[in-house]
């Protein structure tokens, strides 16, 4: 019974008196040994090269500010409910005169920690976030722990840079769908 | 006087350090060669290219503990690996790596010793060889040591007559043991691989199969015996069994090029002498003559080496009886017949390139066949 059309018949005919001897079977392989001995190499260098993992990789969590430099998140604790790893825990705080350039709306996170031993970079948070304020970057990864207090991330190690702001080429789905259409278009052409 | 001994020991030592040399470089130029074959990059972090990976490996294997198995007879323990070593290293001394120094107005012979018997030689140590493995795997008091040993003997002794009757046709043609004769007959591009094709595949197929590389590294197979001879072996004693089949695989190789691809000998080599000794004078010029030989015979065994490796990344191992059927039932008749054509040949009288030529017609007849692809029903 034949599933495939991908499978091949092997010949079991005899073999001749010049295959006997392996010779003509062996040059064959070691020119085909000699042409991949000087193909292209495949290997990336990865510490110090890295390839490019695509815009929607789910890397090192990221907590964003707005364009005005004050943190979106409102410690509504959905993205804590959603993450089926429980990994995210915080503590809400109630915005004070004179920090409005702090924190955009009136409550806030005072703290807000992610477990890295508990994720599973599901990016669940980043889909429960009414604020679109948790994000899982695409261009860097959670370095190796070598100890356990290193595990638990802060918001010192979660919120963003304002001089070093996270860029991505799409931020919702219907922009990636965008995205991804587009880059089709690129590749059937 | 003095002065001439001095420069044949500095030759010697030469020797010594570069078979040393050149097998520690085998181990990096293999992981290279394997990581090429297969598209990657091999080791390239010890020093620029990776050019240090030999001593980094060293220096892991002395630093690793030197185990002795409880069980283990120990003197006969560390007498394996220094065996197996000792014979791999002795071989070199009959080698001409080559022409000669003149240094006032004496020829010194680049060569360890220059010997009547050669390639008896050169025999003789191989045969010994096997004794290091087989000492080695029987005082591990392993049973797959031990099977590693008994493959390695009986491997060797098998493929060890092969080796011999090809050589013979070679000792028919020279008339000679010495391997410096051997290689002066075959001056300029006159050499004996286009009077002994089917003797150089036996020879070459035998010295894979005498270094224990793959195809036939069935001493060591991982897949059936651990490690083979060398499982219970740590520290630089396995060392010391690893680069043995280095020096084995650097010796084989100039052995190679030495008796079938005219060892220091060159096509246009009489004119760049006559050119070097025209420009510097006899004594500077022959000087010259000599290492740009010595340089070709280098790159000879250099290829060769590759060859090795190049076979070892392309080629399965054979099976047990594979391996034995190939040098009983298909070597040795080969070889014998081999022998018979070129005692016909040189009784004959006739020039040898008539023996070429029939040799040529005969396996163009054989193979012609094979050109054509064998098509493959889908």
């Amino acid at each position: 019974m034949q599933l495939t059309n991908r499978s091949k018949k092997t010949d079991k005919t005899a073999l001749t008196l010049a295959e006997k001897t392996y010779l003509p079977g062996i040059a064959a392989g070691l020119g085909i040994t000699l042409k991949h001995f000087f193909s292209k190499k495949v290997t990336i260098r990865y510490p110090e090269q890295k390839r490019y993992l695509g815009p929607i990789f789910r890397g090192h969590h990221i907590l964003k500010r707005d364009e005005e430099g004050r943190e979106r998140c409102t410690a509504c604790g959905l993205c804590a409910v959603a993450c089926p790893a429980e990994a995210i825990s915080m503590i809400a705080g109630e915005r004070v005169k004179g920090e409005e350039n702090l924190y955009r709306e009136e409550k806030y996170a005072a703290a807000y920690e992610i477990n890295m031993l508990r994720c599973i970079f599901c990016g669940l948070c980043e889909e429960a976030c009414p604020k679109e304020a948790v994000y899982l970057r695409h261009d860097k990864f959670v370095p190796v722990f070598t100890s356990r207090d290193q595990v638990i991330y802060g918001k010192d190690q979660l919120v963003e840079d304002m001089n070093n702001r996270y860029e991505r080429d799409a931020w919702t789905k219907e922009e990636m769908t965008k995205l991804w259409e587009k880059q089709q278009k690129v590749i059937t052409q | 006087m003095e002065a001439v001994l001095i420069i044949k020991g500095i030759i010697i030592l030469a020797i010594f350090a570069l078979s040393l040399g050149i097998a520690a470089y085998e181990t990096y130029f293999e992981r290279v060669v394997a990581a090429y074959i297969q598209d990657r990059v091999g080791p390239d972090y010890a020093g620029p290219a990776g050019i240090f990976q030999p001593l980094a490996d060293a220096g892991k294997l002395f630093f690793k503990e030197d185990f002795i198995p409880a069980l283990a007879d120990k003197s006969l323990f560390i007498l394996g690996p220094s065996l197996a070593m000792l014979t791999a290293l002795l071989t070199s001394a009959v080698i001409p790596f080559g022409d000669s120094f003149i240094y006032e107005g004496q020829k010194i012979l680049v060569q360890g010793i220059e010997v009547n018997i050669g390639i008896l030689w050169v025999f003789g140590i191989v045969s010994l060889g096997v004794y290091g493995i087989l000492i080695g795997g029987w005082s591990s008091n392993n049973k797959y040591s031990l099977y590693g040993a008994i493959r390695a003997a009986s491997q060797n002794i098998s493929y060890e007559l092969a080796m011999g009757l090809a050589i013979i046709a070679i000792l028919m043609m020279t008339g000679s043991l010495s391997i410096r004769s051997m290689v002066e007959a075959q001056h300029g591009f006159n050499w004996n691989i286009f009077y002994q094709p089917l003797g150089f595949i036996i020879f070459l197929t035998c010295s894979f199969a005498e270094c224990n590389r793959t195809p036939f590294d069935l001493p060591e197979s991982e897949n059936e015996l651990v490690a083979g001879y060398h499982t219970e072996y740590s520290s630089m004693k396995l060392g010391l069994y690893l680069f043995s089949e280095y020096v084995n695989m650097f010796i084989s190789s100039a052995v190679i090029a030495s008796l079938y691809f005219g060892g220091f000998n060159y096509p246009g080599m009489d004119w760049v002498y006559s050119k070097f000794t025209s420009i510097w004078g006899a004594t500077v010029g022959h000087n010259w003559a000599t290492v740009i030989g010595i340089c070709v015979l280098m790159a000879k065994i250099f290829f060769f080496i590759f060859l090795f490796m190049w076979v070892r990344w392309t080629l399965p191992r054979f099976r047990y009886d594979q391996l034995m059927d190939l040098g009983w039932k298909a070597l040795i008749p080969l070889a014998v017949l081999n022998m018979i054509i070129t005692a016909a040949a040189q009784l004959s009288g006739k020039p040898l390139w008539i023996g070429l030529i029939l040799t040529l017609i005969i396996m163009l007849v054989i193979f012609l066949p094979a050109i054509k692809k064998r098509t493959v029903k889908a």
